[in-house]
């Protein structure tokens, strides 16, 4: 019997029992009629090689294993960045049931969000009762001070129009006249969640700019964009702002519903962008994005409004920290203070006292086209190849800045951006051009099992480690946290390489 | 031997040499590689301006004037103090010395390896060792990081 109460197996180790591996081999044997093992390896084999690439890279009617999501994932993220505020995603529940489940394995935090549960019918006759009757119940039931609607897929295939929808559901009294549902329609079916974040952020300002008279006044706005880090990264800029004694606004901030305290009460709302605040955003002087890509129409109705508009990529580490501060001292006339350019040289010092241990190695990055521009750019500046740069979600116009980028650096030679491509692309080129570390969200835990590449796990989902988005990967803090993060991986893995005794520990160093 | 590592020498020489020519350096470490060394430097391309030892004595002294140019600088068990200002004033590309020298130099923007531990890195003896060596060298003082040691907003 494998199982003891003195001593609980659980599945790491039960399944390894004799039983077990009885059980699960006579299975195969006798019911899954599977193909021979060599077969497998050859095929297996097969897909390893240059001849192999070559199809794969010329597919074009399926995508296997996209590093990407659907826009109403970026939707609810938004929704759950301003006040009180209940995302309504209108459209089939089991959608909802991802976009949760979806972050709350990212953030070990609860997400709340609604669904007006279209089923069958209303595919035929439309969603107008469940938008009618679910913004009637949230908002009796959770007292939201706001509900930012969204879409599925299935009630934009049937064209359902929100905004027709909205105001019926306002005359039938679901919700009082006067109380804020801003929508935006978020196709999944068209780009990708930074999309998706772009709609529901314009929608909101839309929402509350349209109809106002703007008042310019000296303060700056800050749009983070769809960001797994967002909890430690709005502090890391809420920090670096007040040490520079700027007013600003923070448009769209889930850093407090995202983190709420173990203290015997369970929050559904926490902090937010004040829908106050929201309405006086519109007379800032300026709004500065840190994901061009996530807020293209978001910085556009901004200009409109007649703000300045800045956009940036992710910026990371020193250089790219630099250029966010100027940038900021420039809009606010205020100088970067000496706290902020000792931590610069801090980070600088730490960059110096490692970057021997990075020099010249190679690295392939996936992840959205903001971060692998911005994280491209760190790792050149560390003396490291960002040898194979993939993002799903990017496109043309991503792809010639990322090979302009690369083309800057001498780091950068022999390095290329693949816009549109999977993590199936990303195996052929590991395989066929192998680099010495990944970088990427949890997913990329079959890449490095498959072809033996480590993989050091920066980016969005994170489900299979604890609590790193509670630290900043923005500022010079957080250009630290990720040096650390690179570091940590290159001295488990040379320590791992060296630990053979008389054959490979020579190199078993105490110091590094 | 010689013939057999020929092509080795030329290949790292022609690999290294033009990102190290001129590069000056300043040395401080025990009783023999402050003049040892300085003959891999030299083929590199770089200029030993300033060396010295930790324990050396007056015949080793003696030894190393068959090693330096007239001109280079030479302290004897040189505190930390006099070091200092001697970079300072010299501004050399890299100085070498040990573990509790290092991150002073590097805090002053000066790039900087040891030269006992090899900074962890090494062999750098005979032959196999000088292509590691002539790496190194390359690696500390064409990091990009030190281009960024002043502000863009400290003029």
């Amino acid at each position: 019997m494998a199982q003891n109460p003195g001593e609980v197996l659980d599945h790491f180790n039960l399944f390894r029992q004799p039983e077990y591996v009885e059980m699960l081999t006579n299975k195969k044997k006798n019911f899954e009629n599977p193909v021979p093992d060599q077969e497998v390896e050859k095929i297996r084999d097969w897909t390893k090689t240059q001849e192999y690439r070559e199809k794969n890279f010329s597919r074009t009617a399926v995508t296997i294993n996209p590093a990407k999501a659907c826009q109403p994932l970026g939707a609810v993220f938004v929704a759950a960045g301003f006040e009180g505020t209940l995302p309504f995603v209108h459209g089939s529940q089991g959608c909802v049931a991802y976009y949760r489940s979806h972050f709350s394995r990212h953030f070990k935090e609860p997400t709340s969000c609604v669904s007006s549960s279209m089923t069958e019918d209303a595919a035929v006759f439309g969603g107008l009762k469940n938008m009618v009757e679910g913004l009637a119940n949230a908002y009796s039931l959770y007292k939201p001070k706001m509900i930012a609607v969204s879409t599925t897929c299935m009630a934009e295939v049937i064209g359902d129009d929100l905004n027709a929808f909205i105001k019926n559901a306002k005359e039938q009294g679901s919700v009082p006249q006067e109380f804020d549902v801003p929508y935006a329609h978020t196709p999944a079916f068209v780009g990708s969640h930074v999309t998706g974040y772009d709609n529901a952020l314009k929608g909101i300002l839309t929402h509350f700019w349209n109809g106002r008279e703007r008042v310019a006044d000296e303060k700056i706005n800050f749009i983070g964009g769809f960001d797994g880090y967002v909890v430690g990264n709005i502090r890391e800029i809420r920090r670096m702002f007040d040490l520079m004694g700027i007013g600003y606004t923070i448009l769209c901030d889930p850093s407090d519903t995202w983190d709420t305290p173990t203290d015997g009460q369970f929050r559904m709302y926490d902090g937010g962008t004040t829908l106050e605040e929201t309405k006086l955003a519109l007379n800032a002087k300026a709004t500065v994005s840190f994901q061009e890509f996530c807020t293209e129409k978001s910085l556009g109705f901004c200009a409109e409004k007649g703000q300045e508009v800045l956009a940036l990529n992710h910026p990371i580490g020193v250089a790219g920290t630099d250029k966010f501060l100027m940038e900021i001292a420039r809009l606010t006339g205020k100088p970067v203070p000496e706290a902020l350019t000792r931590e610069r040289g801090r980070l600088l010092d730490a960059i110096a006292d490692s970057s021997a241990h990075i020099h010249g190695k190679r690295f392939a990055i996936y992840g959205d086209p903001d971060f692998t521009y911005g994280m491209a750019g760190f790792l050149m500046e560390l003396g490291a190849e960002p040898v194979h740069v993939l993002a799903t979600n990017g496109g043309s116009a991503w792809q010639t800045k990322v090979t302009e980028l690369l083309e800057s650096s001498p780091f950068g030679k022999g390095c290329h951006a693949y816009a549109g491509r999977d993590l199936w692309h990303m195996r052929s080129l590991l395989f066929t051009e192998p680099v010495d570390f990944l970088i990427g969200n949890t997913y990329g835990k079959y890449l490095e099992r498959d072809t033996g590449t480590p993989l050091i796990r920066i980016g969005f989902p994170i489900f299979d480690r604890h609590h790193h988005h509670r630290y900043p990967i923005w500022g010079y803090q957080g250009g630290l946290n990720l040096l650390v993060k690179v570091l940590d991986r290159i001295f488990d893995d040379l320590d791992r390489n060296t630990n053979v005794p008389a054959k490979s520990d020579y190199s078993y160093d105490i110091i590094r | 031997m010689i013939e057999k590592y020929s092509a080795l020498v030329s290949g790292v020489i022609d690999k290294y040499r033009p990102r190290l020519e001129g590069r000056k350096v300043m040395l401080f470490v025990g009783g023999l590689r402050p003049r040892h060394v300085i003959g891999a430097y030299e083929d590199l391309g770089m200029e030993v301006v300033g060396t010295g030892y930790e324990f050396g004595h007056n015949d080793d002294y003696q030894r190393t004037t068959h090693y330096v140019k007239d001109g280079t600088l030479i302290y004897d068990d040189v505190t930390g103090y006099e070091f200092e200002k001697f970079v300072e004033k010299v501004k050399p590309d890299l100085v070498g010395s040990g573990i509790k020298e290092k991150y002073v130099f590097q805090k002053m923007g000066v790039p900087f390896r040891q030269m006992h531990s090899w900074d962890y890195s090494g062999p750098y003896h005979g032959y196999d060792g000088f292509a590691i060596f002539a790496r190194d060298m390359d690696m500390a003082i064409n990091n990009p990081a030190w281009r960024l040691t002043r502000a863009p907003w400290q003029a």
